[in-house]
Order: structure tokens, then sequence, then C-alpha cells
């Protein structure tokens, strides 16, 4: 049984042993009826923290680079050679197989407008509100916006994965937002009682529906499992992210993702974090790039043949020091490297314009100079992928942005 | 812990007591011809209904605002730090960074890094103990309808702490710059929250200089205005986003502003030295031009506050949040003429809003928002004050609010005190009922009420408790089928009926 029809059945099944028909859930009716607006697929990863882009995506054929981070490269792995002039951090090798395919790429010395503050608070905003400057940004997000653009969305087109309230969905277009461990424990019983005392009110019905097509959907053991025996093999990679109510771990998250994407959602966000490297980087770094790789690894095995429309993105509030601290770590910094990656993706490229590591190329003489905005590749690929105005991307979705130089990023 | 057994002689005796009750006070009050709902009420404009007798809710208008000019109590019971105590750690961070920047040796630079973590811990562990108070406020006062607006207003003027030790000072600012002025005028309430020094830091009016001050030409125009303050103060703090203000007006009263700063010594300051020169013209209106003073930002703040857009705009607010998305436009109206009339005098909203037939439609509209929900939930249950102070001190204190509060409410998608942007939580309903909301919540009411009471109640009794002799057969039915006390709790915290005001 292919992933999209167990998804499917496990949602008509819940709603059949609920005892509502199919016709008249009000989960039912748009997955089966309503057609996307488009067949590609967009992700977007925020990496919180603030990414090394200098060590993700090391550019070890400037000459100031080894003489930057001797203290940190010293005894550690070697990167992975991807050009001759950049290699990737060793922690990323399960990607390399995309990167030999053309479905890994990356953008080196970019950034948001954000400028001079370095605050992790403010980045973020900024980064997910896609503005110029705070002024106006913290009220919606740019992915909401872009759906503002867009006529004939269902409240499936976009969906937030995980707990917390992404700014970057946030805004007046209806966005879906689920985290895959949300779990109810309650019995069958409760939960046959639950729907009864939520029956009359249409609004709290329809949610807690949804929630129980969404809970069996992904899998969660709880009430409703217990009744579709025939689903549990499946359930292993979700349950085992839940146990000790911990939070859904990145395969989860990534995986439910996927799933959703198969239906009727045509973008997908969540965030991964640990990137605050100011000590012991080669340690936490690790970690944390091991987290993007599984996650870009169960989208990829989550979406099979559908991977080929899909383009992901991973972009960072900012970049770090270009030169390792007195803890072996890195501070807060300006100029950094976003990832993508995808089918739909012309990759196996860095792109973006080197500006040198030389102390007077640096921006501050501290940081890597950032020569492109992060947001004029995020829209050209959207521009692309979802055939959007241009005026529309430089007008509302990220305003006041020049996109005229972005190379064709798509295939 | 199963409750479907016969049902025991005290709980029968209980669960009459409460029906007569109930019954006793709406049969008495519909003699006087009286249409006020004593338990609606306390639903709609409190935290829904306590067990306990002392709590019962008010009779009539005249009590709720009886209850809320009498002394606050809450306050005093439940103590949350001053926020003179952020401003003194906000103080003492900035030394020890000082020190960080100069240490000459790697042992000074730790010492003085370690000094910094406990101080940071201090204030994490402040806020954590805030919580607990604002909650058992909640749970046990008299006056719920108080605390409702001091969220209220709160809300409406959201500051938090971007950074350093005021990062986690919003409770310390609620209660410093709004809980004080529930009672006066609107102008009052938007002087003491504008120029509070959170708010200050919050809207980067810190940084703003004007750029023809004295210090802007010290320093050769690296120095400017920021307009951020002066934007929220007129889009959501007076006239709101309809009322007609130009971007030359934002401009303008940013200028305005400059001068008013704050420094983490002294708290909120006026420097005359960062002021523009000039006088500036906001709405038609001049102010300044003499020698620089805060008494020209209090003359345009009193002006916006008495503006017919910002009547309009308050009015607005108070009926979306107090009776539903989409209110009667009558009740509007008369908030708005009431604020006109009485110059923005609050009561006199508080009283007009409480008397309109909306207040009293029993049709509940709302649904709470997630720290409503868990306050009405807890005061429900009666949760006692010690199941946090008999914990020890520091870690097991600051676990118990992060599992159940801080985490939970995140999922519910509030963070505490945390809204994303100065808008503060959204009203609309369909923000919070989303799956993922009522799930969460459902979690929370499956998961809490065992760890905050020594025994849960019996989910037939709670049923009257929470929701009165008129909770609807369906509420009533799954508490007593459930098939333990837990999921019986749950089911009834969890309905509609309890979650909505």
């Amino acid at each position: 049984m292919s992933q999209k029809n167990w998804s499917r059945r496990s949602v008509l099944s819940a709603a059949t042993l609920l005892g509502c028909s199919a016709a008249a859930s009000p989960l039912i009716t748009p997955i089966t009826l309503a057609s996307a607006p488009w067949d590609h697929r967009l992700v977007v990863i925020i990496l919180r923290g603030g990414m090394d882009g200098l060590d993700v995506l090391r550019p070890v054929g400037d000459p100031h680079y080894a003489g930057l981070r001797a203290g940190m490269l010293q005894g550690a792995q070697p990167g992975l050679d991807l050009d001759g002039f950049y290699h990737m951090h060793p922690a990323l090798a399960p990607l390399m197989p995309l990167w030999r395919r053309q479905q890994l790429g990356f953008v080196h010395a970019v950034s948001t407008p954000y400028r001079n503050k370095r605050s992790h608070f403010d980045g973020q905003d900024l980064l997910e509100a896609g503005t110029a400057d705070l002024a106006r940004g913290g009220r919606d997000g740019w992915l909401n916006r872009m759906l503002q653009a867009e006529q004939g969305l269902s409240g499936q087109t976009a969906f937030a994965v995980g707990h917390e309230n992404m700014l970057l969905l946030r805004g007046a277009a209806e966005v879906a937002n689920w985290s895959p461990d949300t779990a109810l424990a309650l019995s069958p019983q409760g939960t046959r009682l639950a729907e009864l005392v939520m029956h009359d009110d249409p609004a709290f019905h329809d949610a807690f529906m949804e929630a129980q097509a969404l809970i069996t959907g992904g899998g969660m053991e709880q009430g409703m499992a217990h009744d579709l025996p025939e689903m549990a093999p499946d359930m292993g990679m979700v349950m085992d992210s839940q146990t000790n109510g911990r939070p859904a771990g990145i395969k989860a998250i990534a995986g439910f993702a996927a799933e959703r994407l198969l239906q009727d959602t045509r973008i997908a966000a969540f965030s991964i974090g640990g990137w605050d490297t100011h000590r012991n980087q080669a340690r936490g770094l690790n970690s944390a790039l091991d987290q993007l790789a599984q996650a870009i690894l169960s989208l990829y095995t989550g979406l099979g043949a559908t991977w080929q429309k899909t383009a992901v993105l991973a972009v960072t509030e900012f970049g770090r020091t270009a030169r390792i601290n007195g803890t072996k770590g890195t501070d807060h910094g300006t100029g950094g490297a976003m990832l993508l990656a995808g089918g739909a993706l012309r990759g196996g490229k860095v792109y973006g314009q080197w500006p040198g590591l030389s102390e007077a190329d640096l921006f501050d003489r501290r940081d890597l100079m950032p020569t492109g905005d992060v947001r004029a590749y995020a829209g050209r690929i959207m521009r692309d992928l979802f055939g959007l105005n241009r005026a529309v991307i430089e007008g509302s979705i990220f305003p006041g942005l020049d996109m005229s130089d972005t190379p064709d990023l798509l295939l | 812990m199963a409750v479907s057994g016969p049902v025991d002689g005290q709980t029968a005796r209980h669960l009459q007591l409460g029906l007569e009750q109930d019954r006793t006070g709406l049969a008495a009050l519909r003699t006087l011809g009286m249409t006020f709902d004593p338990i609606l009420a306390e639903k709609r404009f409190g935290y829904g209904l306590s067990p306990r007798p002392e709590l019962a809710p008010p009779h009539s208008v005249a009590e709720m605002l009886a209850r809320l000019r009498s002394a606050d109590r809450m306050l005093v019971t439940f103590p949350v730090d001053g926020f003179d105590r952020v401003q003194k750690r906000a103080a003492t961070a900035q030394k020890i960074q000082r020190q960080i920047r100069q240490a000459r040796s790697a042992a000074q630079k730790a010492a003085a890094d370690k000094r910094l973590k406990t101080l940071f811990k201090a204030g994490r562990q402040a806020e954590r103990a805030w919580l607990w108070s604002v909650m058992m406020r909640r749970v046990w006062t008299r006056d719920a309808f108080r605390e409702r607006l001091v969220a209220f207003w709160g809300d409406h003027f959201t500051a938090r702490g971007k950074n350093g030790a005021v990062k986690r000072a919003a409770a310390a600012y609620v209660d410093t710059a709004i809980r004080p002025y529930l009672l006066g005028r609107f102008e009052d309430l938007l002087i003491a929250a504008v120029t509070h020094p959170l708010m200050l830091h919050y809207l980067d009016q810190i940084q703003s200089t004007g750029p023809n001050s004295l210090k802007a030409r010290r320093k050769n125009g690296q120095l400017g205005l920021n307009e951020n303050l002066a934007r929220e103060v007129l889009e959501l703090h007076t006239l709101g986003v309809e009322g007609t203000y130009s971007q030359r007006d934002v401009r303008q009263l940013a200028e305005l502003l400059t001068g008013l700063t704050a420094t983490p010594q002294k708290g909120r300051v006026f420097r005359a030295e960062l002021a523009e020169p000039g006088a500036e013209e906001v709405l038609g209106q001049l102010y300044g031009g003499g020698r620089a003073r805060l008494r020209d930002i209090h003359a345009v703040l009193k002006d916006l506050a008495r503006h017919p857009a910002t009547a309009r705009h308050i009015a607005q607010k108070l009926a979306v949040h107090f009776i539903s998305d989409t209110p009667p436009a009558d009740l509007i109206t008369a908030l708005e003429r009431a604020y006109l009339d009485s110059k923005g005098n609050l009561p006199t909203l508080y009283e007009v809003l409480l008397n309109h037939p909306a207040a009293m439609d029993p049709v509940l509209h709302n649904i709470r928002l997630p720290d409503e929900f868990v306050a009405a939930a807890m005061r429900a249950l009666a949760v006692s004050p010690d199941r946090y102070y008999q914990l020890k001190r520091g870690r097991p204190r600051e676990q118990f609010i992060v599992q159940l509060f801080q985490r939970p409410m995140e999922i519910m998608g509030q963070p505490w005190l945390s809204p994303l942007g100065p808008d503060g939580w959204e009203e609309g309903d369909a923000n919070w009922l989303t799956p993922q909301g009522l799930t969460s919540r459902l979690h929370w009411a499956l998961k809490a009420p065992e760890r905050l009471t020594d025994a849960l109640p019996d989910p037939r009794i709670l049923v009257t408790e929470a929701l009165g002799a008129e909770a609807p057969p369906a509420v009533r039915f799954a508490a007593s089928a459930a098939e333990d006390r837990r999921e019986g709790v749950a089911l009834v915290l969890a309905s509609p009926a309890f979650q909505r005001k």
C-alpha cells in the first residue's frame, strides 16, 4: 500500500469509526474534493540560532580560510570536497548522494537585511517577516503573504509542523498547524464521550474530528489506534519519537510534513534549533547538521516520486564570526549560507558571489560579508515553482526586494 | 478511581446542595425582575465558577463594580516582584557585562560570566514564580473581572523584554504599568504604559534620537530616529489601524517622543539632549517648540486618548474581547458614546458593557484563550497555592511551572506573556480552535489536574461546580459515563460549555 493510500484510508477509517459519515466530515471534504492550485511543493526549514555557514560550507579555496579557522579545523574530520573551492562539513555526508544527483545545492555569503545588532530575537523575526526592517515586521510572515497573493487555496495548502507558532506562516491566510507528537491519551470510551461532548458545537466538533483524523493518520497510538490493528506496523517511526512525552524528533516532523505534502498540502515549514555554537562548535554543529540531514532525507524518502517536484530551502537568521573565539566556537555574525535541496532543484552547485575573507573583505572586519539576500533566492524559487508574479514578490511578499540578479535555481 | 458505582451519601448531598443553591439564587433574582445571571457573568467576565462558597459569583452589576472598586487584595496575597527589582537586575547585568569586557584574565572573565548567568537564572526563576502568582490571583479572587481587565489591558499594551535582564519582565510591567490604572481614565493608563521603561525598550524608543538633537550632532549623524513606538501608539494603542493618520503624523510623533528614554540605573528618564528641536505637528495640532520637556509628550498622548477614533477603537476591542468576535453594533456604539461622554473614564465603560443586553446573552460566543482556560480549570478545581509553595525552591519549582504551564501553553499556541508582536494575542476564535489547539487543551485537562490536586473531584460534582446547575446534558452524561475520574474531569474541562466564555 502506498503511503498516500494509507494516509487517506486511515482518515476515512477514523471518521467512520466515530460514527460520522465521510461526506459530512469537515476534513474529508477538502482532502478529496479541493484541487490544489499548484503541483510543486515547497518546504522551508528555519535554522534557529545562527548557522555557521563558514563551517558548514567551508571555503577551503580561500587563502585566508585556514588561518581564520585553524584552531577549529585542527584534528577535525576533513570536509567533503564539492567543487575544489568548497568543502561540505562531514556531518552532512549522508546528503552526498543528493549532491551527486544535483539535488542538493547551497548559496554562500547571503543574509537577510539584518545588520549590526546580531540578536537572535530580531534576526529570526526579520528572517520570517521577510521585510527590510522590523518597523513593520513581527505581524505576518512572508510565506503567509505569499498565500494571501494566491486565490483558491484551502486551509490545508500550507502546514506549519511542530509546536511553535511560526511567524513565517503567521498572517491573514489560513494555515494548518500540527505537531506529530500530539497524542491523546484518551481511552476508546473517552474518545467517544469527547465526541459526544463536542457534538453540538460545530466549531469544536470540526476541530476535534480533524484532530482525530490527524492523530490516526499520523500513526499515533491512542484510543482509535487500538481499533486499527493493521496500521500498527507503519507507526514505528512516529511512535519512537513520542516516547516519554518528549517532543517529536526531526524524522517524525519531516515525515509528517512529507505525508501532508503528498496530499493537498503544497507548502510546509518547520524549524531546527541548536545552531548557536558559541563553544565547542565541533560537537554542537555535528548534532545540528545531523538533524538537518535527517530532516532532508526523511522528506526525500517520504515524498517518493513527488520529491522531483519539491524544493527545500533551509535558512538561518545570520552567519557567525569569521574568526573562532576563545572557547572553540564562533559568535553571532552576519553573512552565512543557505541550503537548497529537492528534485526540482538545479543543484550540485554552490551559488552566490564569494566576497573573500581578507580582513578588509569582512563585514565590520569580523563577519563574512553578505553579497546576496536570502529573500532574493527564496523569491526566485517561489516565482519559478509556483509561477508567482515578480511584482507580487517584490511588492508584497518581500517588500522592496530587488531580485533581478538571481540565477535560475530550478530545472 | 472509577466513579461509575453508586453515589455515596456525602456526594449526593454535595450535588443536591449545589443544585439547590443555584436554584434558590436564580429564583430570587427572577422574583426581583432582574436579568443578571451570576453564573454567566462569572464565565463571561471572570475565570468561571469556583466550588468555594466564599468565591460565589457577584449578584449584580453593582456588586461587580463594587468589588472592582474595593481594595486589590490579590495584589498583596499573591505578590509579583515590582519592576524595580527587574530594574536592579538590569543595572547589575550592565555592570557585570562591563566587567566581562574589561576582564584582564580568563579567570576574571569566567567569574563574571558566572555571575551574569546566576543573575539571569534569578530572572528566569522570578518569571516562573510570577506565573504561579498570576494564576493564583485568578483562582482565588472574588473579583475575577479585575483580573480579566488586567489581562485585557496588558494585552492591549503588549510589551516584553527582548534580551538580557529585562527579558522576563512582562509580569512585573503589567503590575506596575497596567494594574494600578484600571479604574482611572484611559489617558492615564496610556501614559503609564507608553512611557514605561519596558515599553520604551520593547518598541525601540531607547534607540531613538532626534536627527538634529545635540547628541546626534555630536555623534555626526550616527544616531537617528526610530519610529517604532510612535507608529504603535497610533496604530495599536490609540487611533487604531483604521484611524486617519499619515506617515507624516508617525514621523512627527516619533520626533516629539525623542528625549523619552530609559536606563537600567534610573528607569524612565527624559533627556533633552536627545530631543529633536522645534515644534511637531501631530494630527494638525502643534506640540513643543520651546525647551524640550516630558509635558509635551503627555499632552500629545492625552489628545490622542481623547480622539474619536480612539473611542471607537477601544469600544470595538472591549466588545470583541468580552462578548464575541462579531459583537452587536449597538454595543460598540454605546461604548464609544460612553467613552466620549466620560472622556475615557474606564469604569463608565465597564458599567455600560456590563449593563448591555449582550452581556447577558445566554449563548457563549468566545472561546477562552489558553491562559484563561488554564486559569478557569484551576479555579474549578480550587487548586491550592501550596501545590507550588510546598515544592523545594529552585529546580523542582521551575520544572513544575515549565511542565504544567509554560510548555503546554506554548503548544496551545500562547507562550506565556510572549505574543509575537506588539499587537498582542489574536481574538478570533478560529486562531485557537484548531485541531492542535483543541487537542493540547484536552491533553492538559487529562494530565495536569492530577498534579494540581490532592485528589481529583468526582466528575459528576465537578460538572455542576464548573458549569452550574444548567450544565449541558451531554457533559453531565459524559462526566458520569467516563471510565475513571481522570477522564471524567478532562471531559468536563474540555467541553465547549467550559471552554467558551
